[in-house]
């Protein structure tokens, strides 16, 4: 229920004077609330929940689990773990 | 795509699994708060690639399933009205209410429709002024922006032909209440990422403090569900118990402020009924006075409802972490999602619903019948 799914804003436009906006799903368009992420820019990813955006989605904090995942490989120590 | 499929890499997962199997040296039991994740868990079987001693629980994090029998009741007594287009999210028109479900009632006539979101309601009742539009709003505090947004707009509007009939519940007060309880056997929590994402992380350093637990607010894929799992053993381990962001691509500290701030001017907090659990203090939203003009339950009289549960359902113990869908006689068997006995059978995200999905009622059917298992390959 609480599902939320990473889109790219391509198009901003205001209904109602409301901040709303084209957003891409893989190949799928969604018309989404952006009232809440005012300062989006289109490129931007953006978390939908129920046709609402309800946060921008930070590309450097989303490297960070593959960085440790890498500083563990380069520590060697992810090898299977012997039975 | 982008933010979903590299947080899905199988090679990168055995490597954190590896990693949890060398963090722990003790039994450890863990619930995960939202449906969301259990249903990731299920999909993609992270409990099992885990160790024998680290314990995942299923948590009350499924609005569906925990929304109470009197307002699934209340929703029907509505819906039932010939003036009335009722709007709800799909999985609610299948909970099974004291006389049946909304989708029966569709069957029977009554215009139930399922919407995206709550805002298409808005549309629905500003291009059909003759009819009266309800939104069943029920969710977590995620769903509180989209909610609250249909209210503000409807009344900013001038629609007079929509309301909502409110039925929202608030995850901090459930963690408390699964802790106060002298059954309890939580240890650590993985948090409720996208709750987080509109209230930031604030409301759980007072939790994690009082009840000596670990807190890792946690994503829904199996990368996140992984990394979430490690730092809170890894906490577990040290004897620690803090608030972490695993999701922090997605979680700011403090939350979103615009939301934050619809919220507070739309709703107010209040006590609330859960689905098998009961009622828990301040554990709710309800519609503020000056939006009552929008409360669904004050525009139709629905007051005099009677309910009656199926005495069978164990999904009020599900619900706590106490017990998991298999532990259930009916599981799989007089109670499956085409003919649900209780409200966690429904929703895609209610644990025994998880379970049927990906066939472990199999597992059950096969241990209670032997000869089935030896033959089978």
């Amino acid at each position: 229920m609480c599902l939320g799914i990473p889109g790219k804003v391509v198009e901003t436009y205001r209904e109602h004077d409301v901040l709303m906006g084209k957003v891409a799903f893989g190949g799928v368009f969604k018309r989404v609330c952006l009232e809440h992420v005012p300062d989006v820019a289109i490129g931007e990813y953006v978390l939908v929940h129920v046709g609402f955006a309800l946060n921008r989605i930070d590309e450097a904090e989303a490297r960070r689990v593959f960085e440790f995942l890498n500083e563990m490989d380069q520590l060697q120590e992810l090898e299977e773990v012997p039975p | 795509m982008k933010f979903l499929d590299e947080y899905r890499d199988s090679a990168a997962a055995r490597k954190l699994a590896n990693v949890i199997a060398r963090t722990v040296t003790r039994p450890w039991t863990i619930m995960e708060v939202c449906g969301g994740q259990t249903h990731t868990i299920v999909k993609y079987g992270i409990d099992r690639v885990l160790p024998d001693c680290v314990e995942l629980v299923h948590g009350p994090g499924c609005p569906v399933c925990v929304t109470s029998l009197e307002m699934i009741d209340r929703a029907h007594a509505i819906a039932a009205r010939p003036d009335v287009t009722f709007c709800s999210f799909g999985d609610m028109l299948r909970v099974p209410g004291s006389h049946g479900d909304l989708l029966q009632l569709k069957s029977r006539g009554s215009d139930v429709r399922v919407v995206y979101s709550p805002l298409d309601a808005v549309q629905l009742a500003a291009a059909n002024p003759n009819r009266q539009v309800v939104f069943f709003a029920i969710g977590f505090e995620t769903t509180a922006p989209p909610n609250a947004m249909a209210v503000w707009m409807a009344k900013k509007r001038k629609l007079t032909n929509f309301s909502v009939l409110v039925s929202h519940v608030l995850v901090p007060p459930a963690m408390t209440a699964i802790l106060e309880s002298p059954r309890n056997r939580v240890q650590g929590f993985l948090g409720p990422g996208h709750v987080c994402t509109v209230m930031g992380c604030g409301e759980y350093g007072p939790i994690a403090e009082r009840y000596r637990v670990p807190i890792v607010i946690t994503g829904f894929e199996p990368l996140d569900l992984l990394e979430g799992v490690l730092r809170t053993v890894t906490q577990l381990e040290d004897g620690r118990y803090e608030v972490e962001n695993q999701y922090s691509r997605a979680v700011p500290p403090k939350g979103n402020r615009q939301s934050l701030d619809l919220i507070g001017d739309v709703f107010e907090v209040c006590d609330r009924k859960w689905r098998g659990i009961g009622s828990i203090p301040l554990s709710g939203y309800r519609l503020r006075d000056d939006y009552r003009e929008y409360d669904a339950e004050r525009r139709f009289d629905v007051d005099r409802i009677e309910t009656e549960e199926s005495p069978r359902c164990i999904s009020g113990e599900v619900l706590r972490g106490l017990k998991k869908p298999h532990d259930c006689p009916a599981f799989g068997q007089d109670c499956t999602p085409q003919n649900p006995l209780g409200a966690t059978m429904v929703s895609s995200e209610g644990a025994c619903a998880a379970y049927f999905a990906y066939g472990r009622h199999l597992e059950v059917i096969r241990r209670q019948t032997p000869a089935l298992s030896a033959t089978d390959g």
